[in-house]
């Protein structure tokens, strides 16, 4: 099939660990194709050689903290055809989300010698609460396997097969037994969404929700049934803020438990 | 040795001793089948490939509620002493993900490699009455009209079946409430029963006679009868659910707006747990993958559920949205709109959706209490 000009790739990071980048340059096997595929025109992570935009894909890890890095956002939107977030932090804010649920000011004073050079924003956001995103890819980190179909699927004008079911629906297809209900571990898979082939649960451990929220999930009802199964209320929030602390279904279901676990706090 | 039309005809019955289980496997492994029976894995009975009596979960039982499995040891060495896990039967007929074929751009055209593979040859041991139940439903799922499914069918037809009548019922069980057990239907090629000492076999076809015929047994006593019966008896007895199947298409199709449905909605996590573990839930999904070069593309069929939006996403939106209207198809569809699809109920009352429910959501209950307040409407006090 003729193309007629390699589409651009640009991979940009903002507040993260790299590890979402490092997915992308983990695709041994297939990082010559691709190489041949698309001209990959930005990723400092992999080479410092930079090609000017605009950009055909734009690939964005990492949450949005700063002033700066909402200006950037904005830039790089306008300099993309397709501008898809990659990973927690980018598709939710990120495990750094957790300063969302406390005052910004207060950490600040406690990391840093001299807090007034710091210039952060109050939340750590994703980039949706910016710019316009065209697809988000979950979790923490991205899978290898989630990335090459959309970079497929984005070469051959199609649309990218990433489910957007439970955890679970993976579990049951690859034969491994719920371990909530026959070991009573618990789990986020019934209200997270699939991506990851259920890696935790096939080693016997609960899912914790990396790839964030599913479509239409129900976590009251999940946390409500580990609650009277005597999970503490601040197990609970714990279970539900970790790396997706901050998309909407996750937090809602932290602020249930932690407004039942501090009645008196609760407004 | 005797002709063995002679010496096992159809349908009678024979006393086995227990050890002889082992002899009877490994005249199928001669045969060439590979055996799937049930044995412990992370913590349950599952169906996986078995080799020898050692191998199934001799001396071990299940305790069964609403969204909780536990093994336990039971008192003595029975082999069969438990109700059905999380697997069922359904994972080797109908694979969970399947490759259909690959394709490779060929000059101008295309070039379609189907799957190489022969289809496995499989011997089911162990295959309790609402199991054989379920396996019939397929058949005329993937068998019955002008379309037949050929993965279904080729390991369908290679299929031998041993089937195991419960002496045990589960916590969730209810079978007897729908008439698919504890007695086995016909279909199956033997028929096993545990007593204490030995199994009693019945001859259910010509091979299941033929291999028979190779195992030393004796015929079965009329006490050995009496005892069959009486355990049978004692597990319908001891069902841990009931459902009252009295006119239940009609009930459901005129309680459509049910308060109960929005109440159940409430606790439903759309997970899609109760279709996966369901020996009769046949829904599939067929993707197309195409590599990076855009020169080959697979095309995979994987389980799907009726509790994704991915379902009914038609003209740009899924049509079932709530969890509402999702579990109410789910429900209507296996115990009423079935009898119209298929002729029968779709569900078998094996229990699996309520034991594997994340959180314990109950048919049976749901269903009764929609006939207790037959006629209510949403918005409605009660």
């Amino acid at each position: 099939m003729a193309r007629r000009r390699k589409p651009k790739l640009a991979v940009w990071k903002f507040a993260s660990c790299d590890g979402c980048q490092l997915t992308l340059l983990d695709c041994e096997e297939e990082l010559l194709t691709l190489a041949g595929e698309v001209e990959i025109a930005y990723f400092l992570e992999a080479s410092r050689a930079v090609v000017r935009g605009p950009y055909d894909l734009s690939l964005v890890e990492g949450s949005i903290s700063t002033p700066e890095q909402v200006d950037q956002i904005r830039e790089i939107r306008r300099q993309s055809r397709f501008l898809v977030a990659i990973g927690a932090c980018a598709t939710a804010g990120g495990i750094q989300a957790l300063r969302n649920f406390a005052d910004v000011r207060g950490f600040l004073e406690l990391v840093y010698a001299r807090p007034e050079y710091i210039k952060t924003l109050e939340k750590s956001l994703p980039a949706s609460a910016y710019v316009p995103v065209d697809f988000e890819l979950r979790g923490c980190p991205i899978g290898k396997g989630p990335l090459l179909e959309l970079i497929s699927a984005f070469l051959n004008g199609r649309r990218p097969n990433i489910p957007n079911h439970s955890v679970c629906i993976e579990c049951k297809r690859r034969g491994t037994v719920c371990v909530m209900v026959a070991q009573g571990i618990p789990c986020l898979g019934p209200v997270t969404q699939a991506g990851c082939g259920a890696l935790c649960p096939a080693y016997r451990r609960g899912c914790y929700g990396c790839f964030g929220p599913m479509e239409t999930p129900n976590p009251a009802s999940l946390g409500d049934w580990l609650l009277a199964r005597g999970m503490s209320s601040p197990d609970l929030v714990r279970l539900f803020r970790t790396f997706n602390a901050y998309a909407p279904a996750f937090r809602e279901a932290g602020e249930r438990y932690a407004e039942a676990a501090n009645p008196d706090r609760s407004s | 040795m005797a002709d063995p039309e002679v010496r096992t005809p159809t349908g009678s019955l024979w006393r086995m001793e227990k050890a002889q289980l082992q002899t009877l496997m490994e005249k199928l492994t001669q045969q060439g089948y590979t055996i799937i029976g049930p044995r412990i894995q992370e913590g349950a009975i599952v169906y996986d490939e078995v080799h020898r009596i050692s191998d199934l979960p001799i001396g071990w039982t299940d305790e069964q509620d609403g969204g909780s499995y536990r093994l336990k040891r039971r008192g003595d060495e029975a082999f069969f002493g438990y109700a059905v896990g999380p697997h069922s039967w359904k994972r080797f007929l109908h694979p969970p993900v399947f490759s259909l074929g690959r394709t490779r751009r060929n000059g101008q055209g295309f070039e379609w490699t189907p799957p190489a593979d022969p289809p496995p040859r499989y011997a089911f041991l162990g295959v309790r009455a609402c199991e054989l139940h379920a396996i019939a439903i397929l058949d005329r799922v993937f068998m019955g009209g002008p379309y037949v499914d050929p993965v279904y069918r080729a390991r369908r037809e290679a299929l031998f079946l041993i089937a195991v009548q419960c002496t045990t019922a589960g916590g969730t069980c209810f079978c007897a409430s729908m008439g698919t057990g504890p007695k086995a239907p016909p279909g199956a090629d033997l028929i096993l029963t545990e007593l204490p000492d030995a199994f009693v076999v019945e001859i259910g076809t010509e091979r299941g006679a033929a291999l028979m015929a190779e195992i030393p047994c004796t015929p079965a006593t009329e006490a050995d009868r009496a005892a069959v019966e009486a355990h049978l008896e004692e597990t319908a007895r001891s069902m841990g659910r009931q459902l009252d199947t009295a006119d239940l298409p009609a009930l459901l199709y005129r309680n459509l707006e049910h308060p109960r449905w929005e109440e159940v909605a409430q606790r439903c996590l759309t997970c899609g747990n109760c279709t996966m573990v369901c020996p009769t839930c046949f829904c599939f999904t067929v993707e197309d993958l195409s590599d990076l070069a855009g020169t080959q593309a697979e095309r995979v069929r994987r389980w799907d559920s009726c509790f994704t939006t991915a379902f009914t996403y038609t003209a740009g939106r899924p049509i079932r949205q709530s969890a509402k209207a999702r579990y109410r198809q789910w429900l209507t569809h296996k115990l009423a709109s079935w009898w119209d699809q298929f002729g029968t109920s779709g569900c078998v009352g094996c229990g699996r959706c309520i034991t594997w429910c994340p959180v314990g959501i109950d048919l049976t209950e749901e269903v009764r209490a929609i006939r207790e307040t037959d006629g209510a409407l949403a918005g409605e006090r009660r």
